[in-house]
């Protein structure tokens, strides 16, 4: 809880304010290949998330010295708009997106094969445009559709998504509200296929009881979110070749 | 360029080492460097400690300044963690602006203490929505030889559980100290291979693929985690890193807290 403030009723009758159960995702809403410019890119919608992504690359890597002779590096930047939090938010990096930014290029790092291209960067651009908790998460399950969407190698797709704890109970996929006056909050990224977890933070207050089910509900739950990824990605690709537009 | 090749030189060493069952310093797999906590060692900082695990060293000053509260929390002081990483520790440190590394420490450290909810903040109010107390907590790394989350997690509470509000000096009255109301402790594990080791230096931290940091309060509870590294865990190597975590953070809070309590 971000202590002390005013107690709000999380719960009614066993269901949270959106209506949704303990271990109920918000709705998700997936386009790929969004942007024209951007090699890849995703919309993403998370409940009231609003998430654009876009990947650049393989592409020649500046400044040169930054290069790695033996692989792709891999760049990511998590960026909210200024309009997308209540009170304005300064334009530009802040500590947060910093820690954001490299946790979730983390998150990518064990699945992009990134020794296919040696001295080449490969840019991933996150843009929260609106947010409701969670951001980083639905920033990550766009970033892989986008990364997919590129055509950048990759082992699998990695989703996201957050557990947490509200009026003693361990939930799945906090809204802001829950967020602002709950008592945990832990966003995680796994690898599907493989079940391993590539990102993982923790804030709040869990014993060690809720944080172990609390990983297991959020895995169960990337399963689900991977699924949509991998709908979302057929759908596009066979439609564009169906009808011939490319 | 050259220290890209001792890196590898050094990882291929640890790995070496790793097979035979044993780490490069020969200490056990959960086992901890040498710890010192020295506390109250710089006078002109309301709170300090110098920490030092093995050959790791960092030191953290508390200060406390008169300033206005958020408009969302009018009575509620403010905690201010940041870490700098300065060139005399590394090497591989470089002076200028907080940099993803330094940034990322600071921001762990700062989660233990807030989710732990150690610090009364409404204790640190002065006039409700105008002045409270800003806590600073400064990490200042000395020297870098692995593990540098656990050595500032350390000095943290350690300069908190004893420092002084200075009231005079601002020409305010009220209590001059101001107890914890927990002990959160930081215990980072690394995965090498299929191997999870405490406490890693600095060779075991290059040769690791993850780190995970695990702060946990005095009942045993968790208030801050932070997985890092390229690498990923499966769930049972995380269910190991907690139990290790929680263990750990219980003999440190015992060997080298409980007598500043």
């Amino acid at each position: 809880m971000k202590e002390g403030e005013k107690e709000i009723e999380l719960i009614k009758k066993g269901k949270r304010l959106d209506g949704r159960g303990f271990e109920e995702l918000r709705p998700i809403k997936i386009e790929v290949g969004v942007l024209k410019r951007a090699d890849g890119s995703c919309y993403f919608e998370m409940g009231n998330n609003k998430v654009m992504a876009a990947v650049y690359g393989p592409r020649e890597m500046h400044p040169r010295h930054f290069q790695d002779a033996k692989m792709a590096v891999v760049k990511y930047r998590y960026n909210m708009a200024p309009f997308s939090v209540d009170d304005r938010k300064r334009p530009g990096p802040d500590r947060r997106s910093v820690e954001i930014s490299k946790v979730s290029r983390e998150a990518f790092d064990p699945v992009i094969i990134k020794e296919y291209y040696p001295k080449t960067a490969i840019d991933v651009y996150v843009e929260v445009l609106q947010s409701d908790a969670g951001t980083r998460t639905a920033g990550i399950n766009a970033a892989s559709v986008a990364l997919a969407d590129a055509g950048i190698p990759m082992k699998d797709m990695v989703s996201s998504v957050a557990v947490g704890k509200i009026g003693g109970e361990v939930v799945l996929d906090l809204s802001g509200v829950e967020d602002n006056h709950g008592e945990a909050d832990m966003p995680i990224a796994m690898v599907a296929r493989t079940d391993t977890i590539t990102m993982l933070q923790m804030d709040g207050h869990f014993k060690k009881e809720e944080f172990e089910r609390g990983l297991k509900l959020a895995m169960d739950a990337c399963h689900k979110i991977y699924e949509l990824q991998r709908t979302a990605l057929i759908e596009r690709y066979s439609k564009s070749v169906g009808e011939g537009e490319e | 360029m050259g220290l890209e090749i001792m890196d590898d030189i050094r990882k291929d060493y640890v790995y070496d080492v790793l097979r035979s069952g044993k780490r490069v310093d020969g200490r056990g797999f959960r086992e901890y460097r040498a710890i010192s906590v020295e506390r109250d060692v710089m006078k002109r900082a309301e709170g300090s400690a110098l920490v030092k695990i093995g050959d790791t060293e960092v030191l953290v000053g508390v200060k406390l300044e008169p300033g206005e509260p958020f408009s969302d929390a009018p009575d509620k002081g403010i905690i201010m963690t940041n870490a700098e990483l300065v060139p005399m520790a590394s090497p591989e440190f470089e002076p200028g602006p907080p940099n993803e590394n330094s940034v990322e420490l600071a921001r762990v450290v700062d989660r233990g203490i807030r989710g732990s909810e150690a610090i009364d903040l409404e204790k640190l109010c002065i006039e409700e929505g105008e002045k409270v107390w800003m806590i600073f907590i400064d990490i200042h790394v000395l020297d870098n030889d692995g593990n540098l989350v656990d050595a500032a997690a350390l000095g943290a509470i350690a300069s908190l559980l004893n420092f002084r509000i200075p009231n005079e000096r601002y020409g305010l009255t009220g209590e001059d100290s101001l107890p914890m109301r927990d002990t959160p402790v930081a215990v980072t594990t690394v995965k090498i291979g299929g191997d999870v080791l405490a406490d890693p230096n600095l060779y075991e931290e290059s040769a690791a693929t993850s780190r995970l940091t695990v702060i946990s309060n005095a009942d045993g509870a968790l208030s801050g985690m932070q997985k890092s590294g390229n690498g990923e865990l499966k769930e049972e190597e995380i269910a190991e890193m907690v139990e290790i975590g929680i263990e750990k953070a219980k003999e440190i809070r015992e060997n080298y807290l409980s007598n500043f309590l």
